[in-house]
């Protein structure tokens, strides 16, 4: 295995340097519990931070694995991903869609890691990685149908926004419960290895998620059958109003896979260069039979946990300003422009492009019938409907019949 | 033909199965080398080997979110949960994500497996070795339930489950595993799921009964015949899909319904069955629809015989029907 050069934070960094990350500050040995005896620190250097982009956009020319156009590429992809969330953020303030979860400030980790297995291989989302089901072929407008609930979702409304699945792309389905897809990739990349597949689970989870029973089995069933998967925590500082300090009191995420006799990697999550080629290693190990490997990805959620908090509520804002110079995005945009990868022109182009993508699919979802049509209610309970399916469908059907009210939201108010 | 036990039925439907179709594997805590605290998967990982026949670690949720992903990319996995008591750590991933997979993705993804596992009480367990938790996943849509009550049944049933397109608890009945002996047809035999079985045909009272607790009604029905009452006993072997075509069926020619589970009676099936019952069979009931069921307490040690719906429980709510 390659070992990563670590870079201490802001090296490089020059007069933009940002403050360091806000789990990597220096112990305080005025406090009792924070001696140097105490261990305070040692797994932040056991599993030091990875990173090859820095603020500014430099690089080590010999740490980046990739070529110019798929970073430009991968680019675009994040740059997508903030604009649709942006985009879908104001929807839903203007009512026209009723709920929605992004990943404004983690697009190098939902990128990055999807990028950095293979098209075969399966992926377990959370439920802020609507960017990797793009990458994987599902299109913007199936993706807006299903924001909408309407008859072009392939997921047939029936789930609330950006519960989305694409099987084409191997992209699985997602739950709201956290922490049980975990398991299911272990399993998943099970079946693939009892199979002779080369085929690696990828699954995303948050720091949240590591407090919940499936993230301990998970791991250990993993580790105990050296489970070919790769396990991406998104370490975003905050599960809804909790911050990561009140979800753990261990220093990492990383360190976690110690006890489960795990390979683990803590990496700059808002660098996409170190996200992909962490998961390109990681990819690598357990294809070659050498087991799964937990990632922890340290990125930062810039909004809210979703449209349905403010997270002023429970975050001071000054909380997010070292965070803003730590732009993924701006990070890959600068090292396409040392390159000369991307110009002002090219940039002009590549986000009119996407905001015209972005509208144009929204016209088409929303040119869908607004309802999926009602049979679609029973249907995929079971293979086949059972009895009590098709006689509840009868009974709804005739109970709209005779009621049109059945199915208008606002009756009560008529 | 050969005569078998519940054990012995089941560990035979398994066996051929993983002979004819190498996507089944089993998996669950002490189902490998030493073949199941009851034995059932005994021999199966020195045929089919640890890849098929695999000792996991010990976390129910574990072992069904496992299982789950395994069956979304193709495997037919067969998890053991070792008690049903011990079901609930895996409530999530069965309620929440098995049950759901195939409608909340639209029908892009499904995962067939069959969950196994010994319910019940009647074997000086306690609670937490006693329980019939079959309710809990009535109420819950997407899933199927199994529970067989004889030999025969456990073959037929399991093997039809195995290839069934949806996830499957098959509850089996452990105080009957050994005790419960008869005709096992070998090789291929399917019992189709969601059809009950009349295994007594009787005129005045029609008793509904399921898994280890259709021996009772059975040897009820016995001792009633003895008082001169004419009882037909309906084994109904799988509650989801439900065969009501043949309850409504039998309480219409009869107008009499004693229903008999061992779970506590708020919310068991029974309540389930009654309703449908009156919805159905309204006009013809002679009688109110009886529940003979366990009580609405934890599964106790000492007064577990006080406790389970056994047939000088169930004869009684004969009578009372019959006389009603």
């Amino acid at each position: 295995m390659r070992e990563q050069v670590v870079d201490p934070v802001g090296k490089r960094g020059g007069e933009s340097v940002p403050a360091p990350l806000a789990d990597e500050q220096p112990p305080r040995p005025d406090r009792p519990e924070e001696r140097a005896d105490s261990g305070r620190g040692r797994f932040l250097r056991e599993f030091r931070l990875q990173r090859v982009l820095d603020e500014n956009g430099e690089a080590d020319p010999a740490e980046v694995s990739l070529p110019d156009p798929v970073v430009r590429q991968l680019y675009r992809w994040m740059v997508l991903g903030r604009v649709l969330d942006e985009r879908m953020v104001t929807l839903q303030r203007q009512g026209r869609i009723g709920f929605y979860i992004g990943a404004v400030g983690e697009e190098a980790t939902v990128v990055g890691a999807a990028a950095g297995v293979e098209e075969r291989d399966w992926i377990f989302p959370c439920y802020r990685e609507h960017t990797a089901a793009l990458m994987r072929g599902y299109s913007l407008t199936a993706f807006l149908c299903n924001l909408l609930g309407n008859a072009g979702d392939v997921n047939k409304g029936r789930q609330m926004p950006c519960h989305e699945a694409w099987r084409p792309g191997r992209y699985l389905s997602i739950s709201s419960p956290i922490a049980t897809q975990i398991s299911q990739a272990v399993g998943a990349a099970w079946a693939a290895r009892l199979k002779g597949d080369d085929m690696v689970a990828l699954v995303y989870f948050g720091e949240g998620a590591t407090s919940a029973h499936d993230f301990h089995t998970g791991l250990n069933f993993a580790a105990v059958h050296r489970v070919p998967s790769v396990l991406v925590c998104r370490n975003n500082g905050w599960a809804i109003s909790v911050p990561r300090e009140k979800q753990m009191a261990s220093e990492t995420v990383a360190q976690k896979a110690l006890a489960y006799g795990m390979r683990a990697e803590r990496v700059d999550g808002n660098d996409l260069l170190a996200v992909h080629a962490a998961v390109r290693r990681a990819r690598a190990r357990a294809s070659a039979g050498e087991g799964p490997t937990l990632l922890e990805c340290v990125t930062y959620r810039m909004e809210g946990h979703s449209t349905s908090d403010d997270p002023r509520a429970y975050r001071p804002e000054s909380l997010l300003e070292p965070w803003r110079r730590r732009d993924p995005i701006e990070r890959v945009r600068r090292y396409l422009v040392r390159r000369g990868a991307l110009d002002e022109a090219g940039e002009a182009t590549l986000r009119d492009d996407v905001r015209e993508q972005i509208l144009a699919a929204l016209r088409q979802a929303e040119a869908e019938a607004p309802r999926p049509p009602l049979a679609t209610l029973f249907e995929d309970v079971y293979a086949e409907p059972l009895r009590q399916q098709r006689e509840q469908l009868e009974e709804l059907e005739a109970a709209r019949a005779a009621d049109p009210r059945v199915s208008d939201p606002r009756y009560a108010d008529a | 033909m050969p005569v078998l036990n519940v054990i012995q039925a089941v560990n035979d439907a398994l066996r051929l199965e993983m002979r004819r179709n190498p996507d089944v594997v089993v998996l669950g805590e002490d189902v490998g080398r030493f073949g199941g605290v009851f034995r059932a998967t005994q021999g199966l990982y020195q045929e089919f080997g640890g890849d098929r026949v695999i000792d996991t670690p010990l976390a129910e949720g574990g072992i069904i979110g496992t299982a789950i992903g395994m069956a979304l990319y193709g495997l037919r996995p067969v998890p053991e949960i070792q008690f049903a008591d011990f079901i609930f750590p895996a409530m999530d991933q069965l309620v929440s994500e098995a049950a759901k997979y195939r409608y909340r993705s639209g029908g892009q993804y499904s995962c067939p497996m069959v969950v196994r596992s010994p319910y019940g009480g009647g074997i000086k367990g306690g609670h937490y070795h006693s329980q019939s938790p079959e309710a809990h996943f009535l109420h819950t849509a997407g899933l199927k339930v199994v529970v067989p009550a004889t030999p025969r049944d456990a073959k037929g049933l399991l093997l039809s489950a195995l290839r069934d397109p949806d996830p499957v608890l098959f509850f089996e009945p452990k105080r009957v595993y050994r005790a419960a002996r008869g005709e096992v047809p070998e090789g291929e035999y399917l019992e189709p799921l969601g059809r009950a079985r009349v295994t007594r045909s009787g005129t005045q009272v029609t008793v509904l009964a399921w898994g280890a607790m259709w021996h009772e009604a059975d040897l009820a029905a016995r001792e009633a015949e003895a008082e001169g009452l004419d009882v037909e006993v309906l084994d109904l072997r799988s509650l989801q899909p439900l065969d009501l075509e043949a309850v409504v069926t039998s309480v219409q020619k009869t107008g009499r319904a004693v229903v008999v589970h061992e779970a506590p009676r708020t919310c068991g099936f029974g309540a389930e069955l009654a309703a449908l019952i009156q919805e159905r069979c309204f006009l013809h009931l002679e009688a109110p629809v009886a529940r003979v069921t366990g009580f609405d307490t934890p599964f106790p040690y000492a007064l577990e015989n006080e406790y389970l719906p056994r047939a000088p429980r169930i004869l009684r709510a004969i009578r009372e029907a019959a006389a009603y």
